[in-house]
């Protein structure tokens, strides 16, 4: 005989995967985790398709002659290599889904600000993609991700309108992202989370939020001006009509030197998560770590002009901007420190998302003291346009940002998902992506270096040693990367249960259960001490 | 429809809703001022360039077309904060009249821009198209002018229609009793929209009306 | 009621003053005293009809912060402008550098 249906109430509420099934439940929910697991399944598609071009555009170099891509159809390769990563996976990938996920959770509150704009940005984001991907079929875009003028407003005879109109709506999920984070993180702690009681993770994803908040909109302007100048044949950005080509740059650049570090602010937040939490100690110096964030944020508004100074910007102004690219160091290096110190003396386990954010250090260290060299004028203009940048960008971008965002997804994986991932699989797939990315990358700055231009099908004969080892280092890396879809793909659905904490981690996100319930907690945390209080392990005292 | 007795779900209190709106729309209000900074950055840069060519350009409008517009829309701001104020107080009525007045000024406004419009189209001012209206010096550059009148009050003019249409929609859940003393939060945001797109207008009178007045 | 029609007095008495102004030419005070007087406008508008007057500390930072924002990309791009056409090296460079290269202490 079966129970009424009010004995069989359950103890606790259902999760939220399990909280309502069929597409509406997914489409039209206001949840911040469905919707971060809908903006998971759509940026690992962009993430595919940018990788899909890279490795066209690695095979097509592996030889200095043309042999598998044209020049115009390699233009539009590397062109939509750079638009899908940047803005289809780079900018929203950390901030997107982790951010998603967890600032909600880590301010212990029900949901973000404003729950219907969260989903209103995922569509906004799907549209825009819809909008670039279609730009793509159509036959793609050839003026390089930067749309430099003139070539994309008189001369490219390439979809450019489409993938702008795509972008520029993309921009604007961008924008309601940022705003909803700042307002959480104002607004909504739980009670006794002071500003100093936040985890690293939140002051990484504020600031990254100012940017998106204070810089997209200059991109979205920018656009719809060279836009207009296309569609119209007005001489915005014309010298010949009267306008600037380089005024183009300072407005692209004012959004897109913040914007890379839109890219990896999240990732040096997840880093601080890691390192603290698997070396189970406190993250040394805290409060500067916290303030590196924000001064990164600020200091990226100051610098854009280094990627003009070749490009015919006045050389008082351009002295200023290399004087201030160098102060952006400072930031960051408080931060590479202060996870050495960290490290130093804690009981450091290596687990996969360990690795990834050791990994992360060195990557990090080397793509950031190369860009010393290019805040340099002087040694700058040698190698501008050259594979140095290309590496010196990808080692920021890819060694630094996908290692972080890869760490951070094994680190919440657990909390994400319900289950644990197969720990040999990850370790063996870091390892490959370490691998696979250094000799992809580092070849480049020897590349570079010695004079090989970027954005070419063709190179010398006397460079093919090291792009054959650049190629095969790519090809390692594929492998690295699909590796991951496989085995975190098979534990959503068939890994080991995961208990709420399984990393002995602070932080309010694993104070409920794997995976939370709709309403994250069933009652109001409240704070009452430091987060990063890690409890003294028994076997440590004995 | 009746006005809530509990906030949203997510939300502790009336007061925490209230912030996280409010906050919001200024958060929103800074991109805007971003939005329209770039195009203003660009304006600056070349009436620093092309002087003379901002001068003979901004004549080209009627400057007491922009003034009766100016007053237009601070009329326009003056109802709005009026509307906000009967929310504040929980007169329904008096909300519905304030923002109707609002809407029928901005609606003025958009007419008189529409007007404008007409006047350069007519007199072949309007570059990209057709720009022989114009045939004294600095050809070029007097059109360089016309290309940011036009995209600038085009942009505003985008803002105003969304303004209005929000406007109408919170006209229509305040004469269905939505809002009470404690939960407006809509129609103070919507204020200051409306109260933020007049500002954009207060600084567009001056620069693409009043360059060449004196001469 | 009468408060906020006093500030919409203010507004309109600015406005006749920035059109009556602009009729006289000031030379290169046009400009400065326009823009001043908008920004006058705005700064009425924005305390008191948008009620920045009374708003927390956030509100004003939030504005503050978009202002702020925009006065380093016009600092920046007109910093640029204004600087591009001075040459890097004063006149008579090339000839100071010859003659140095020149002399007996080399």
């Amino acid at each position: 005989m079966t129970q009424p249906e009010w004995i069989a109430e359950p103890q606790s509420p259902p999760s939220y995967l399990n909280d309502g099934y069929g597409w509406r439940s997914w489409f039209l929910t206001t949840d911040h985790k469905r919707i971060a697991l809908l903006y998971l399944l759509s940026i690992t598609g962009f993430f595919f398709l940018g990788g899909f071009f890279a490795m066209m555009i690695r095979l097509e170099l592996l030889t200095p002659q043309p042999d598998l891509l044209q020049s115009d159809t390699y233009n539009r390769f590397f062109t939509m290599h750079g638009v899908i990563m940047v803005w289809f996976f780079l900018i929203p990938s950390i901030p997107t889904v982790l951010g998603n996920f967890l600032v909600p959770l880590m301010v212990g509150a029900k949901d973000l600000a404003f729950p219907r704009l969260n989903l209103l940005s995922w569509y906004l984001f799907m549209i825009g993609g819809i909008v670039a991907f279609s730009a793509i079929v159509i036959g793609g875009v050839d003026t390089g991700w930067t749309f430099y003028t003139p070539y994309s407003t008189t001369y490219s005879n390439s979809h450019v309108l489409w993938m702008a109109l795509g972008i520029f709506i993309a921009g604007f999920s961008s924008i309601i992202t940022g705003l909803n984070f700042i307002i959480t993180i104002h607004t909504m702690r739980a009670p006794g989370l002071t500003w100093f009681r936040l985890p690293l993770f939140l002051w990484s994803t504020y600031s990254t939020s100012l940017i998106l908040v204070l810089a997209t909109p200059v991109l979205a302007i920018t656009l719809v001006l060279m836009g207009l100048e296309r569609a119209f044949g007005i001489g915005i950005f014309d010298p010949a009509l009267g306008g600037d080509p380089l005024l183009f740059q300072h407005l692209f650049w004012f959004y897109s030197h913040p914007a890379v570090y839109i890219m990896i602010l999240p990732g040096l937040g997840v880093e601080s998560e890691l390192i603290s939490t698997f070396s189970r100690r406190n993250v040394f110096g805290y409060r500067y770590v916290a303030m590196a964030s924000v001064a990164i944020a600020v200091f990226s508004f100051l610098v854009w002009g280094h990627h003009l100074f070749v490009a015919g910007q006045s050389v008082y102004i351009a002295l200023a901007f290399s004087f201030l690219s160098y102060l952006i160091a400072i930031p960051s290096a408080i931060k590479i420190f202060n996870w050495m110190a960290t490290l130093y003396g804690g009981s450091i386990s290596f687990e996969t998302p360990m690795l990834y954010a050791l990994f992360f250090i060195g990557l990090f260290t080397i793509g950031g003291l190369t860009g010393l060299f290019l805040a340099a004028l002087g040694i700058d203009v040698h190698v501008t346009d050259t594979y140095f940048v290309v590496a010196h960008f990808h080692y920021i971008m890819v060694g630094g940002m996908v290692v972080a965002y890869l760490g951070g997804m094994h680190f919440w994986w657990p909390k994400i998902s319900g289950r644990m991932y197969p720990e040999r699989f990850g370790q063996v797939s870091a390892f490959l992506i370490f691998i696979g990315f250094n000799l992809t990358f580092f070849p480049q700055f020897i590349l570079g270096y010695l004079g090989m231009p970027r954005r070419y099908h063709t190179y010398a004969e006397g460079f093919q040693t090291l792009n054959v080892m650049s190629t095969a280092g790519a090809s390692i890396l594929a492998v690295g990367y699909v590796l991951p879809l496989f085995y975190l793909g098979w534990s959503f659905f068939r890994g080991p249960l995961a208990p709420a904490n399984p990393w002995g981690a602070t932080g309010l996100e694993w104070k409920t259960a794997s995976p939370p319930p709709t309403e994250n907690f069933e009652e109001t945390p409240v704070v009452t001490e430091e987060t990063y209080r890690f409890p003294v392990r028994e076997e440590m005292l004995v | 429809m009746s006005s809530n007795v509990y906030p949203a779900a997510h939300f502790r209190s009336f007061d925490q809703q209230h912030e996280a709106s409010e906050l919001g729309m200024w958060g929103f209000l800074c991109t805007e001022i971003l939005f329209f900074g770039g195009v203003l950055c660009g304006y600056t840069m070349y009436r620093l360039l092309y002087p003379q060519a901002w001068v003979h350009g901004s004549e080209l409008n009627s400057l007491w077309l922009g003034a009766a517009m100016t007053v237009v829309l601070l009329a326009s701001s003056l109802t709005m904060a009026l509307a906000v104020r009967a929310a504040q107080l929980g007169q329904s009525k008096a909300i519905v009249v304030f923002l109707a007045a609002t809407i029928a000024l901005g609606v003025v406004f958009l007419a008189l821009k529409g007007f404008e419009y007409y006047g350069h189209w007519v007199h072949h001012l309007v570059p990209g198209f057709n720009f022989s209206g114009y045939q004294a010096p600095d050809h070029p550059q007097v059109a360089l002018f016309v290309v940011f009148y036009f995209f600038l009050t085009l942009l505003h003019a985008v803002h105003m229609i969304i303004g209005v249409g929000v406007l109408s929609v919170i006209a229509i859940l305040a004469h269905r009793n939505r809002f009470s003393a404690i939960d407006h939060g809509p129609v103070e945001i919507a204020g200051l929209y409306w109260h933020f797109v007049d500002i954009v207008w207060l600084f567009l009178f001056p620069l693409l009306y009043l360059v060449g007045a004196h001469q | 009621m009468r408060f906020y029609a006093g500030i919409f007095g203010a507004l309109l008495v600015l406005t006749a003053l920035t059109t009556g102004v602009a009729e006289i030419d000031l030379g290169a005070l046009n400009s400065p005293v326009a823009m001043l007087i908008a920004a006058a406008k705005a700064t009425l508008v924005a305390l008191f009809f948008m009620h920045l007057r009374w708003s927390g500390y956030r509100m004003r930072f939030a504005a503050a912060a978009g202002l702020l924002w925009l006065s380093l990309m016009f600092a920046f791009v007109l910093g640029d402008m204004a600087t591009r056409n001075i040459p890097a090296q004063p006149a008579g460079w090339n000839e100071a550098a010859a003659s140095a290269a020149r002399s007996p202490l080399k």
